[in-house]
């Protein structure tokens, strides 16, 4: 159980405090409720660049990191498609450097034209970096096209295409920054060695005055519910050819996101796991094969990925895939074997919440979604999944008209 | 708008007082050892609020022991394949059910066996464990596909430029027949022998050296649980086998890996003695001011000032016996050579000009801090000892690095500089 007290500053800013008197350390963590789902669509990988931005200086602090670094901290940051974080360790004694930091960027960024040139090509060179010059990097791009037609997953987070970013122009970076960091758009997390009194103070004077800004109503477009199987080819200079199966998932406060989660660990996730050892080990037709999802907010996808056997068409390779697919539809899990799942997913809970910084990070995620204390029923609601639901819910998902597929092909056949 | 801000707030404009990180007093909390009835010792650290536990089998087992390229990770790898009693499956399943992590690594000295589990389950699985030290049979079909599957994320990574530059730059500073610098190809894997496997198992696991590591919020009965399990298993004086490094002489090398890529994987190395060494932990601290973190002066000058690449870091390899001193990016193709100049000129600046003492200050807490956040938690404190024991150092090491942090001089490091950031010295290395 991690214990933790919230407190509401006038302005709006969510504050939660978690005390670990064991550590000599303290986590101050800021999450802003605005991710690339938020983005114009002709102004993709914004949200990213923007987080890129943030450490460009603000309006009475020209560096950002030095004083940091002088304070024996250290911090980092992060963008999905549903949201981005901010996160400084440093030691408990410094606390207050963290407040004057993250409150003079809360305040107002400095918006230096350099800043946004330097970054723009940074990331370029991050786009490039992750996804042109990997094999088989450009295929989220091409699938998030495939299965969504209207919601913004449509594109990744680092953006549709790198015109996007290099057109990025300092009065979008403006705009962005009032409309979305707000403090009634965050939620502030402190944790570690600390305490609610001097938090509390802390709080109120750093970050007090900030106007509260307009929150953000989120209202994006519905996907329609997929009514038809989809099915792209690619040809690349790749070595191997490989599959991809992607379905639509519950969002991430549905009860059915937890018995999708424990399904995909039943499939993949270990050695001990089905596509494993039916796929690899038993009928050798994948070097690899992995089930997993992307933890998104809004409905996400349950993806299917693996790298055919040299020689094994991908025809066989799928038929084998769709069988064990069949098998989970129509035959229950055995109790043990959805008790296997159970105990993966607490003792991966027991592990990250070893670590500060995690339980920080994942009591803002909470309150993002609607409330930290969530962070301690997380373990019911898997422990309340039942053989039943796990078939019920196999049916569900794993329906050719919910399905999009790539077949991504070696274009040299040697 | 932000102007009349400023008034009614606090003081923005200054930095809160701070208490410099050097002056901190750190400890590395100590190890309690235990020693099974076979000699092994047992290093444990008892820590944490959470139950759970990390133990480690750590053999000496690594890749200076082969004869032939591959045995010894092959081996490793195989330990969890099957025994006489049980298979793949059965041994996957057996941890998995009590949501364990079972892993293996194989290194260059030495390679391990890591169990990660809640401390309600302990007692299930270390008889398993037992199997695997002692009874393992690496069966033929388990081999088959892991060649067949080994070779194939072999050729996905030979695509990837970063891959081949690091592997060519390891083979330039170590020589391709020694542990540290060889690398793998296709016939590798397809001329590994079960004999071989099994009779290196034989020597370095069944009959070898061995110690352990374990911490988390250590149970009263696990020592009995340890002795029980492991306190029979043999247990020899293994010596790692060292072999002399070949430095090669080609110090330029621009390889083109992928016509059409679009960054170039920019190695740069230079050989560097061990942790044994006096100059080891003053580079540390030179190392941190050139590219060793977000600050540093490559990072600031290469990415945030001229915006080549999205990070670019510099680090002394972790190895036992010899060292390098490395500095790694992917910079875009058409700036990747100037990338190379201005690594240089970062050199130069710190060959010919004092680091001056804010800065050093600036690094000095920076690492401090970092120091006292990596000791949180039990896991974290066993690495450290870890690190200690297999490096042959004792805990001094510990408080010599923290004394080096706190008083290394700005003429100390620029000797330091002089000494070995010299250009001539480095080989280079552009992968496209």
């Amino acid at each position: 159980m991690i214990q933790f007290e919230r407190f509401t500053l006038d302005n709006g800013l969510k504050v939660i405090v978690h005390q670990d008197l064991s550590t000599p350390m303290a986590v101050v963590n800021i999450m802003y409720d605005v991710g690339a789902r938020d983005e114009d669509p002709q102004k993709t990988g914004f949200a990213h660049l923007f987080e890129h931005l943030m450490f460009g200086g603000s309006v009475n602090v020209p560096v950002y990191d030095e004083p940091l670094q002088m304070a024996g901290g250290e911090n980092n940051a992060y963008t999905t498609n549903d949201l981005t974080n901010y996160y400084i360790q440093l030691p408990a004694e410094n606390l207050e450097t963290a407040f004057w930091l993250e409150s003079d960027r809360m305040l107002s960024l400095a918006f230096s034209d350099k800043s946004l040139d330097v970054q723009r090509k940074v990331v370029c060179e991050e786009f490039k970096e992750h996804y042109l010059t990997k094999p088989y990097g450009d295929v989220w791009h091409k699938m998030r096209e495939l299965a969504y037609t209207r919601h913004p997953y449509r594109w990744m987070t680092i953006g549709k295409e790198l015109s996007h970013i290099e057109q990025a122009q300092l009065s979008d970076v403006r705009n962005f920054f009032f409309k979305h960091y707000r403090p009634v758009n965050a939620v502030l997390v402190v944790a570690g060695n600390v305490t609610v009194e001097r938090v509390r103070e802390l709080a109120e004077k750093w970050f007090g005055d900030i106007p509260s800004g307009e929150r953000y109503i989120r209202n994006l477009p519905k996907e329609p519910i997929q009514k038809e199987e989809r099915r792209q080819e690619l040809r690349a200079d790749v070595p191997l050819d490989a599959l991809y199966k992607c379905w639509h998932m519950p969002n991430r406060l549905d009860q059915n996101y937890y018995v999708t989660d424990l399904l995909s660990d039943i499939l993949s996730g270990g050695g001990s796991s089905r596509l494993y050892q039916s796929l690899v080990k038993e009928k050798q037709l994948f070097s690899n094969v992995e089930c997993y999802h992307f933890g998104s907010s809004d409905a996400g996808l349950l993806c299917i990925e693996g790298k055919l056997v040299k020689g094994v068409s991908i025809e066989d390779a799928e038929r084998a895939v769709d069988e064990e697919l069949e098998k989970i539809k129509t035959h229950e899990v055995s109790t043990n074997e959805l008790q296997k799942v159970k105990h993966k997913t607490e003792s991966m809970i027991a592990f990250e919440d070893m670590s500060v910084m995690s339980r920080a990070n994942s009591l803002a995620y909470y309150e993002t979604l609607g409330d930290a204390a969530w962070m301690n029923y997380e373990l019911e609601k898997y422990g309340s999944v039942t053989t039943k639901d796990i078939l019920r819910q196999a049916g569900e998902i794993f329906r050719d008209t919910n399905c999009n597929t790539i077949h991504y092909l070696s274009a040299n056949k040697n | 708008m932000a102007e009349t801000l400023k008034i009614k707030g606090p003081d923005r404009t200054k930095s809160p007082s701070i208490v410099d990180a050097v002056d901190f007093r750190l400890s590395l909390k100590p190890y309690e050892k235990y020693t099974l009835d076979n000699g092994v010792d047992v290093y444990a650290v008892n820590a944490g609020a959470e139950d759970v536990l990390l133990l480690e089998w750590v053999f000496f087992a690594g890749n200076c022991q082969e004869e032939k390229n591959l045995v010894a990770a092959t081996a490793n790898f195989l330990l969890r394949n099957g025994t006489s009693t049980r298979n793949a499956f059965a041994i996957n399943e057996h941890f998995e059910y009590y949501g364990s992590y079972l892993n293996r690594s194989c290194f260059n000295e030495t390679a391990n066996i890591t169990l990660h589990c809640l401390n309600r389950h302990v007692a299930e699985l270390l008889p398993v464990v037992r199997e695997l030290i002692l009874d393992s049979v690496m069966p033929e079909d388990e081999l088959a596909i892991y060649k067949q599957n080994m070779k194939q994320r072999l050729k996905v990574n030979l695509k990837k430029s970063d891959f081949v530059a690091s592997r060519l730059i390891d083979a330039r500073l170590y020589g391709a027949n020694h542990p540290y610098g060889k690398y793998s190809q296709a016939e590798d894997f397809d001329s590994l022998d079960r004999s071989e496997l099994l009779k290196f198992y034989e020597e370095y696991y069944k009959n070898g050296r061995w110690i352990m590591f374990v911490a988390g919020k250590i149970p009263a009965d696990l020592p009995g649980l340890l002795n029980k399990y492991f306190g029979d298993i043999p247990c020899s004086s293994v010596k790692v086998k060292e072999t002399g490094i070949e430095v090669a002489e080609e110090k330029r090398s621009r390889v083109i890996n992928d016509p059409d890529g679009v960054q170039g994987s920019i190695r740069i190395a230079r050989p560097f003695p061990n942790r044994h060494h006096p100059d080891f932990l003053p580079a540390m601290v030179l190392n941190t001011v050139f590219g060793g973190f977000f600050g540093s002066r490559l990072m600031s000058n290469i990415r945030e000032e001229k915006g080549y690449t999205y990070g670019i870091h510099s680090y002394l390899h972790n190895h036992v016996q010899h060292s390098a001193w490395m500095i790694s990016t992917e910079a875009g193709k058409d700036v990747s050579e100037a990338t190379v100049q201005e690594v240089y000129k970062e050199m130069e600046i710190l060959r010919e000009e004092k680091i001056d003492e804010e800065e050093l200050q600036l690094v000095r807490n920076f690492m401090m801090g970092g120091l006292l956040g990596d000791l949180d938690g039990p896991f974290q404190i066993i690495g450290r000892w870890k690190n200690i024991i297999l490096n042959g150092l004792t805990e001094q090491y510990f408080y010599d690095s923290i004394n080096t942090i706190r008083t290394v001089s700005a003429d100390e490091l620029q000797e330091l500089a002089r000494k070995y950031l010299k250009p001539e010295e480095f080989f280079e290395m552009i992968v496209v």
